[in-house]
């Protein structure tokens, strides 16, 4: 049987589905639309519940991209997930505006148990429902009261789930009601003003409300948190509390995975007997899974984070002060949270998206997201600061190191909004953009909620990124093992000859094999014919190479350099690595790495499109290969120009 | 005498007399912005927009481009 449950947004409706089905949730796709079904299921009196979470909404009638999937299904009697019982969950201290959905899906003839959440903060109000008189004026519809918060009458749901029996509901509420279609604006302005007219004279009688001295708590933070000074200085405190956090609190986890990976592979490569398909599972699927699995801990805590400040009210306030500012730019308040995210990374901040109902307003923010420096960037601009930035104090208390660092960051941001205005002024679009937006009492954020959310986005990251990733990590794991005819061969037959090769270390000798294998390989020759195109940048062939393998993701960029230049990629500081970079000559006896390509490489990084997951979830959010090609595109010749012009600043 | 509910000022309680024809009609009337609904101005954004109402019980926030779509009076 098909459950669906449904509401408007902000009725407690996913604390519900959480305390329902608990870990046994997942999320899919609705057949033919990009957006999260979330799936669940729940035992009562050993019989088995399958409830389909709907995203929240205030009408049948669609006005943004995750609204869509509710009229799709419910318009739809042979749609494969047309439920044959609706949960309609509501805000008992907001009836009037939360039963205008319900009575929308009680016109459509579906059986439902209507849901009074929230009866606590109704009581508190001095709202009183009178559900005997309601149940009247609904013949056939089941009612029940619950405090999801607290966790009250959630046993009593699961009881009327499972003892529910289909019963033929022909009753309307409108009389004359007809399922209209989305663009039908005029006789859907009709029916609301009836629908709302009706419901108003329903609920004189069965609403009684006492007087009581309001709470006005909520008031008084709100002239603190929206205030012009305060509220902008507080919500740049959050950010950097957030992201000092995250950082502190990533670090070990990811140093800790990245050396277990690294220890794996090394050990399998041991232990494993030699061959091709040791090579594969050594050096391009364990890697390969490590390099997917190494983000999970920032994405983790940056969705604890944002599920903290969403659950409790705050964020509903962010975009309340941050629309204003980020109109201009062609972007809408709730597009910070979509670049907050990208922060960690792109894939989920893409997918957060899709709340924004100004299709322009999506696309410019879906476009300019991977300019913000994601996670995977760190280890980049880390070695590369390390190899060409003096650690010194500027000004008596600045780090230099630090503030190139901080630097990168701002031009990621800086580019994102310039290029944002840029799009504004070239993206055509017709659908009006618009905010409306409920701001949710404060509340006290639930812990399971958020340990669920954060959970779902992991799990969202890793299938969505995993799968390209790995899958990259291959392709690039052939590219560098094969070469053409026996060129890899005769390479290493000239090295085995050289007599200073015999006398290194049997460890040196393979890392001096493999940086040969390397550079005679495909990718080695990709390399190197892409050398005349680079150049100008400050790079060599070598340099080259570690670009093409970024494209799985953007770190394997340190792991390629280490073992064209022949040493030990010990997952951590590096130093050996940085000594050999650091004495890297070009064939004049110049250094290879100077400030000059360092620079030049961090711009680059800054903006080139080199995520392959990330292009492939635009493609899927925006349906069509020409934005993520456009992206590819337009960070190209960003990344291209910058980096020159960096090179030629600071040589 | 008619106003937009864009040039309300904060704290003043007003009644809702009509909504101007637009796309966004049937949105803002799902939305609980309904002819003789009382509403009450709580606060403005920094530079005056958005603009945040009470409206029986519930926090809407709306730009002035939404407000200029309501005509109010006292």
């Amino acid at each position: 049987m098909n459950i669906a449950l449904l509401g408007n947004p902000n009725t407690g409706k996913s604390t519900i589905f959480n305390l329902l089905t608990g870990l046994r949730q997942h999320v899919g796709n609705f057949p033919g639309v990009t957006v999260d079904k979330k799936v669940g299921e729940f035992n009562y009196n050993n019989q088995k519940h399958k409830l389909t979470d709907f995203p929240g909404t205030y009408s049948i009638y669609p006005h943004s991209k995750d609204e869509e999937i509710v009229y799709k299904v419910l318009s739809d009697k042979t749609h494969p997930e047309y439920p044959e019982l609706a949960v309609v969950i509501v805000d008992s201290s907001n009836l009037e505006r939360n039963l205008f959905l319900f009575t929308q899906i009680y016109d459509l003839e579906i059986p439902i148990i209507l849901v009074l959440n929230m009866s606590d903060i109704a009581n508190r109000r001095g709202k009183i429902i009178n559900i005997e008189l309601l149940k009247k004026e609904f013949p056939g519809i089941e009612i029940i009261e619950t405090s999801a918060r607290v966790g009250l009458g959630i046993d009593r749901l699961k009881q009327s789930i499972t003892s529910f029996k289909k019963t033929e509901v022909t009753a309307k509420f409108i009389n004359d009601f007809q399922l209209l279609s989305i663009e039908d604006f005029d006789n859907q302005t009709i029916d609301t003003e009836k629908r709302y007219k009706k419901i108003r004279k329903v609920l004189t009688n069965i609403v009684t409300e006492k007087e009581v001295t309001k709470d006005s708590n909520s008031n008084r933070l709100d002239k603190i948190l929206v205030h012009p000074i305060l509220g902008y200085l507080l919500f740049t405190l959050v950010l950097f509390v957030l992201f000092q956090f995250i950082y502190v609190f990533a670090a070990l986890p990811m140093d800790l995975i990245d050396n277990s990976f690294s220890n794996l592979s090394n050990w399998l490569h041991d232990v494993l007997p030699t061959g091709l398909f040791s090579d594969l599972i050594s050096q391009g699927i364990v890697p390969g899974i490590g390099g997917v699995v190494v983000f999970v801990p920032q994405i983790a805590l940056l969705f604890f984070f944002l599920s903290i400040l969403e659950e409790s009210g705050y964020l509903a306030r962010v975009v309340f002060i941050m629309d204003r500012l980020m109109r201009p730019l062609g972007l809408n308040g709730k597009s910070v949270v979509p670049l907050l995210s990208s922060v960690a990374c792109a894939i989920p901040g893409i997918m957060a998206a899709r709340t924004i109902s100004s299709w322009k307003e999506r696309l410019i923010t879906i476009l300019v997201a991977p300019l913000m420096s994601c996670s995977a960037r760190i280890p980049v601009y880390t070695l590369l600061i390390a190899l060409v930035i003096p650690s010194k104090t500027i000004l008596g208390f600045i780090n230099l190191q630090g503030l190139v660092l901080f630097a990168l960051y701002a031009l990621g941001l800086i580019s994102a909004l310039l290029m944002a205005v840029i799009m504004n002024l070239f993206i055509k679009s017709t659908d009006k953009s618009f905010l409306l937006l409920e701001m949710p009492t404060y509340k006290i954020p639930r812990i399971g909620n958020i340990g669920l959310n954060v959970l779902e986005k992991v799990k969202v990251f890793v299938s969505q990124a995993g799968k390209i990733i790995l899958a990259i990590s291959i392709i690039l794991w052939a590219l560098a093992t094969f070469g053409p005819g026996n060129k890899m061969d005769n390479a290493i037959s000239n090295l085995e000859k050289q007599s200073s090769f015999n006398q290194l270390s049997k460890e040196d000798q393979e890392h001096k094999i493999s940086a040969e294998k390397l550079a005679n390989s495909y990718i080695g020759i990709i390399g190197k014919s892409i050398e005349p195109v680079i150049r100008p940048l400050g790079y060599d062939w070598k340099i080259g190479i570690s670009l093409i393998t970024s494209f799985a993701a953007r770190e394997v960029f340190v792991g390629s350099l280490a073992t064209i230049y022949a040493v030990q990629d010990d997952g951590g500081e590096n130093k050996s690595l940085l000594n050999r970079l650091r004495d890297e000559k070009k064939e004049n006896g110049t250094k290879v790495y100077t400030l000059g390509t360092g620079v030049s490489l961090m711009v680059f990084y800054v903006y080139a499109m080199q995520c392959m997951a990330t292009l492939a979830v635009v493609k899927r959010e925006t349906k069509s290969w020409k934005w993520p090609l456009f992206q590819i595109a337009f960070m190209g010749v960003f990344a291209y120009i910058g980096a020159y012009i960096a090179f030629t600043l600071f040589s | 005498m008619d106003k937009s509910l864009s040039i309300v000022n904060t704290g003043e309680i007003v009644t809702i007399s009509n909504l101007v024809d637009s796309s966004l009609k049937p949105k803002l009337m799902e939305m609980g912005l309904i002819a003789g609904k009382k509403l009450k101005v709580l606060f403005k954004a920094p530079f005056g927009d958005p603009i945040a109402i009470d409206l029986g019980g519930y926090i809407l926030s709306l730009r002035l481009d939404e407000a200029r779509l309501i005509n109010v009076s006292y």
